[in-house]
């Protein structure tokens, strides 16, 4: 009994001093993380060998789901609470927290060389030199196939210049070869659609820089509507779930329901860990349209926040992570494209399965092919806009609940409304 | 016990049920079925394997496909009976499948491959608890910490509430001072104030305070219950005043005769209104969902959500967290579950 | 092993409570002698007071401020006043019965479709519960067991009853798998609007009935069982009995029933969130919902358009309370003479 007694006390003055911790005496900084395949999880490895070179810094990463990110990060932002750095896709959106590195890294110019491209997208303001914080990535959407379930069918692969007229037909083909429920499914996503809009003609901007929904952008809406309800692709992705909420379509590719999966270079990782040789998976080059073949580039970026109370050495460690043998080790273990000028050209080691080697260069293929809209758009720092409103509004079409055209109307009417509130 | 004895001397007295008797049994079965089947299936489904989850029709008690370690490949190869083309029928473990074709091999001779199409193949089944769904999730998963935040928040809320629900059940229902109405409407007005409504101020003002990300902001603002204040004011309504009086003349503090005499008086009010708020805290959803982003700090509900969301497909980790999330509330159900419902039905009759 | 760990932490407990009680006791003495006895019920009352003012009634007055200005900033100072400019986008309508024609068609559709659920919701409800009351109240062996049963899925959370159907419902689910073996191919539930719809309805009765059970169970135990055995001497049949005896006598515990119920389906979020998340589309999109997307799950949050939408939803729950505080009023005055306690 005297046991247990000093048992509960203990538990009840460890649980109490638990509450009330005081942290250590070094500085700490938090790093809010979501992961696609397992940036965390390197990211902990790095910030580990980080604290040993720079005993005064501890880094605490916190990992967080995606969700987390879109929704609760920004309200916390707006109340001026939250973490140091976090990982965001939202770049332009966001950037009115981030905080200015210049002074804190040891040597601008080798960021400016190196991440010039990708640093516009952190920039608040067109004319702004600052460094708001590094890419952990660059991705771009694209395409996966099923070529085994080709291989069954017996239908040739579309060639590098195919259209996506010429996927849809040889998809549905295979499709009904192999008894496969689904020719084709994009992500519920109005970034991958866009890849495709811009592709079919859409310009997305108008003359004065502003979002316009073009003819070309109502074409693609048009043909991807009639691809949901006549079964080409599954209507429960897009049209299953309500808003503007994310659903990828990763799982119905996995389980070889689908033949064509329009997604994106992060996955990578993921169809290694979950489909490594199931089946043949491979990338294949963005479908063309009449004006481009074109996907999007993206990447989510750790992004130094103004709140945080240690500028010094969020700039340290960002510089760490920034640094070409870091920078180049990151990529080759979360299998990602670089975002990094010198190392792209280089290349990098991944020591990755060959499938996963054919499909990252498949991609670093499909990067040089990207439009100048789609990097305009990217960068855009109202694109969620454009992107909430293509989800919800075309979902809501595919679930029989409006008219395209109303649709499209809508998405008009939205982007208008989100943009002027959001100039305000 | 009235009712003991009526209900005794009604089987009595009837010789037989009649039909609306066996129609009541039957509605009752019914709903028996629908309140519970759920759940057992839920229970049931969490312990089966990721494999076995995917199969259509699902079988009623966890039957795992068996499986059979193979020489030269890693990991356990499922095992299927297959009809050959020659007519006879062998078991086989399949390598892979896409479409409508699997790879299968024999797991004695495993060189020979065996092409097989999918329709002439079923499973070979053997009983199998995955009790990794359970096991696996403690270590991707801080479960005990998840569980400790929810555990500390219940208990210290509901303290807390109790304590300040009774004052002002007290200070209502004992004493006539001015503006005592107009308090006790607010309170209760407060009742259609839906927390979503003022989601965003709410936020701005626990933020203000330094409250946010800590287990606090999740307590303080779920105190001031004004069901509470009602059902515990209802009670101490039929306190007798003369007991107040005499603590009075005996130069009691009011403080004393709310502690000494109100509250243990109060007792079954108290021991309701403590098992309601157990239950609301421990099931709150979004209002911890808006304050606590640290995954640290995360309580179990909001844990359940978040690994929704990263694992929408993965059901057999996500089914044994729901599992293991509804277990104590339905300890405390059966337990209490007489009390429960008593105070609930004293509630009611206003 | 655990009782004996208990005891003294049972002691401690005790201990503490006690020093921290008499502490208190000094102050107050202090304040009573400053306030008189009947104005010391302020202090009492004080404290809770505290927590409403600044966690429920603080932010409604906020709201009304973000519902007046615009823009996309959370911190109230760098919003800019637009005055009438948010309830006019949100009223401006072609017609009110026809969401599409509305410019905020989504908070039209989230109206309609919480009309709809609070009518049918409640309604279902209300007569299951008082069919499973009147069931629960016949003589019958294990009634305290079934009173629980139909309770359990009260104190389910929301998330948990979502996450229950949901796997129900699967395109693969147990439903679908007893519908196969009847020979019927299922659809998948909860991506057809008019099907989820439904189900959002099932799974939210599923959840709550047994509460309201419970209070019509207690309204019927509390009628004199010398009226129905009054009412057989007079060999009145048993519909009789129910039309004449137990519908008005039970009437003011089904009135209250069904506000509450009302109150509560009007405020639906959680359970139907986590299982449909407002879709297919925007089939099971609720008010609540509508304004936590537009607060929250865009990236461009419109915070003055979500609170505009709350002081509407806010207006109704008010005018829902008025008539329940109006009908138990009523519904108390007729139960002179009752023990209610």
């Amino acid at each position: 009994m005297m046991f247990a007694h000093a048992r509960a006390c203990a538990f009840l003055g460890a649980a109490l001093t638990g509450a009330f911790a005081v942290h250590a005496s070094a500085a700490e900084i938090r790093v809010a993380c979501y992961s696609d395949g397992n940036e965390c999880e390197v990211t902990q490895e790095l910030a580990k060998r980080f604290e040993t070179q720079n005993p005064d810094v501890r880094i605490a990463i916190d990992k967080v789901p995606y969700k987390a990110i879109t929704e609760q990060l920004p309200v916390q932002l707006a109340a001026g609470e939250g973490p140091d750095i976090a990982r965001v896709t939202d770049l332009g959106g966001l950037s009115k927290y981030y905080l200015d590195i210049t002074p804190y890294v040891k040597d601008p110019k080798y960021w400016e060389a190196n991440f010039g491209q990708t640093l516009k997208w952190l920039r608040p303001t067109p004319t702004d030199k600052g460094i708001y914080g590094m890419m952990t990535q660059l991705t771009v959407t694209g395409p996966f196939v099923n070529k085994t379930l080709f291989e069954q069918a017996k239908v040739p692969l579309p060639g590098a210049n195919a259209t996506w007229g010429d996927w849809a037909a040889a998809t549905r083909k295979v499709a009904k070869a192999t008894e496969v429920p689904f020719a084709m499914a994009f992500d519920r996503s109005g970034h991958r659609f866009a890849g495709v809009a811009i592709s079919q003609g859409a310009k997305i901007f108008d003359a004065k820089g502003n979002l316009t929904i073009d003819d070309g952008f109502k074409a693609t809406a048009k043909r991807f509507y009639d691809w949901n309800r006549d079964a080409t692709m599954p209507k429960e992705i897009w049209g299953g779930v309500g808003g503007s909420s994310y659903r990828d379509a990763f799982e119905e590719f996995a389980n070889a329901r689908v033949v064509l999966y329009l997604s994106g270079s992060w996955q990578i990782n993921r169809m290694d860990k979950q489909i490594g040789t199931n089946f043949d998976w491979i990338a294949v080059p963005n479908p063309c349209g009449p004006a481009a073949c074109t996907g999007v580039p993206g990447g989510a970026a750790f992004v130094a926040l103004k709140r945080t109370k240690n500028p010094k050495d969020v700039g340290r460690f960002l510089d760490f992570l920034a640094s070409e043998p870091v920078y180049a080790e990151y990529m080759a273990k979360t299998e990602n494209i670089p975002a990094h000028a010198g190392l792209s050209k280089k290349g990098i080691d991944y020591k990755v399965s060959p499938q996963a080697n054919a499909a990252l260069k498949v991609f670093v293929g499909d990067v040089a092919k990207l439009s100048p809209i789609a990097y305009e758009i990217q960068g855009y720092k109202y694109n969620r806009a454009l992107f909430n409103s293509t989800t919800t509004r075309l979902g809501q079409a595919i679930a029989g609940e409006m008219s395209l055209d109303d649709a499209v109307k809508r998405i008009a009417a939205d982007i208008d409304e989100q943009v002027k509130a959001a100039g305000k | 016990m009235v009712d003991l004895v009526r209900m005794l001397a009604g089987t009595r007295g009837h010789r037989r049920l009649d039909w609306t008797d066996w129609l009541s049994y039957a509605y009752l079965l019914l709903g028996l079925v629908l309140m519970f089947g759920p759940v057992l299936w839920l229970v049931l489904s969490s312990f089966k394997s990721a494999a076995a989850l995917n199969e259509f029709p699902p079988r009623l008690l966890p039957y795992g496909q068996a499986s059979v370690t193979v020489p030269g490949h890693p990991g356990p190869l499922p095992l299927f009976r297959v009809k050959l083309p020659d007519g006879s029928t062998r078991q086989l473990a399949e390598l892979r499948r896409i479409g409508i074709q699997a790879t299968m091999i024999d797991p004695e001779r495993p060189e020979e491959e065996f092409k097989v199409n999918i329709r002439d193949r079923e499973r070979v089944r053997a009983f199998h608890l995955a009790l990794e769904n359970y096991t696996e999730i403690f270590g991707k998963f801080a479960f005990g910490r998840f569980l400790w935040n929810s555990v500390f928040i219940t208990v210290v809320a509901t303290l807390i509430t109790l304590l300040f629900n009774a004052m002002a059940a007290f200070a209502l229902s004992k004493y006539r001072f001015e503006g005592q109405k107009w308090v006790f409407l607010l309170i209760i007005s407060t009742l259609m104030i839906p927390p979503t409504i003022i989601l965003v101020p709410n936020f701005l003002v626990v933020s203000k305070l330094s409250l946010l990300n800590s287990l606090w902001g999740v307590i303080w603002p779920a105190v001031a219950t004004p069901t509470g204040v009602f059902l515990l004011r209802q009670y101490m309504l039929t306190i007798p005043d003369e007991l107040i009086d005499a603590a009075r003349m005996d130069h009691a503090s009011e403080w004393r005769i709310f502690w000494r005499i109100v509250m243990p008086l109060s007792a079954p009010a108290l021991a309701v209104l403590a098992i309601f708020s157990v239950i609301w805290r421990w099931n709150d959803f979004l209002w911890p969902l808006v304050v606590l982003s640290r995954t640290e700090n995360f309580t179990l509900q909001l844990a359940l959500n978040s690994f929704q969301g990263e694992l929408t497909t993965q059901w057999n980790y996500l089914l044994a967290m729901t599992v293991l999330t509804l277990f104590p509330v339905t300890i405390v159900f059966a337990f209490l579950q007489r009390y429960i419902t008593a105070g609930i039905a004293s509630a009611g009759v206003k | 092993m655990l009782a004996s760990s208990r005891l003294p932490l049972r002691a401690l407990a005790v201990a503490i409570a006690t020093v921290a009680l008499n502490a208190v006791e000094l102050p107050m003495r202090a304040l009573q002698r400053l306030l008189g006895v009947p104005r010391i019920g302020w202090v009492f009352v004080t404290p809770n007071l505290v927590v409403l003012g600044l966690f429920t009634f603080l932010p409604i007055v906020i709201d009304f401020y973000y519902a007046f200005t615009g823009g996309v900033q959370l911190d109230l100072r760098a919003r800019p006043f637009t005055g009438w400019e948010n309830l006019q986008t949100l009223f401006e309508c072609g017609s009110y019965l026809d969401p599409s024609t509305c410019r905020k068609d989504l908070f039209w559709r989230a109206v309609h479709n919480t009309a709809w659920f609070a009518l049918l919701q409640v309604g279902l409800m209300v007569v299951l519960s008082l069919v499973t009351a009147l069931v629960l109240n016949r003589k019958i062996l294990g009634r305290g067991f079934f009173r629980g049963v139909f309770f359990y899925p009260v104190l389910l959370s929301p998330v948990v009853v979502a996450l229950i159907w949901k796997w129900i419902l699967q395109r693969e689910g147990l439903l679908n798998a007893m519908l196969h073996s009847a020979g019927i191919a299922g659809p998948v539930w909860l991506n057809e609007p008019g099907w989820a719809f439904s189900w959002s309805v099932f799974v939210s009765i599923w959840a709550h009935m047994g509460f309201y059970t419970l209070i019509l169970l207690a309204g019927l135990q509390a009628i004199p069982a010398d009226l129905y055995e009054a009412a057989e001497m007079d060999s009145a049949s048993p519909w009789r009995r129910f039309y004449r005896i137990t519908l008005p006598l039970l009437m003011p515990n089904l009135l209250v029933v069904l506000v509450l119920a009302v109150i509560r389906a009007v405020q639906m979020f959680d359970e139907i969130f986590v299982l449909t998340g407002g879709g297919p589309g925007s089939a099971t999109l609720f008010i609540v919902q509508f304004i936590y997307q537009t607060a929250f799950a865009e990236s461009i949050r419109l915070y003055g358009l979500a609170a505009a939408a709350s002081l509407v939803l806010a207006t109704t729950l008010l005018a829902l309370t008025v008539v329940q505080l109006r009908i138990s009023r009523q519904g108390l005055s007729g139960k002179a003479g009752r023990d209610d306690g």
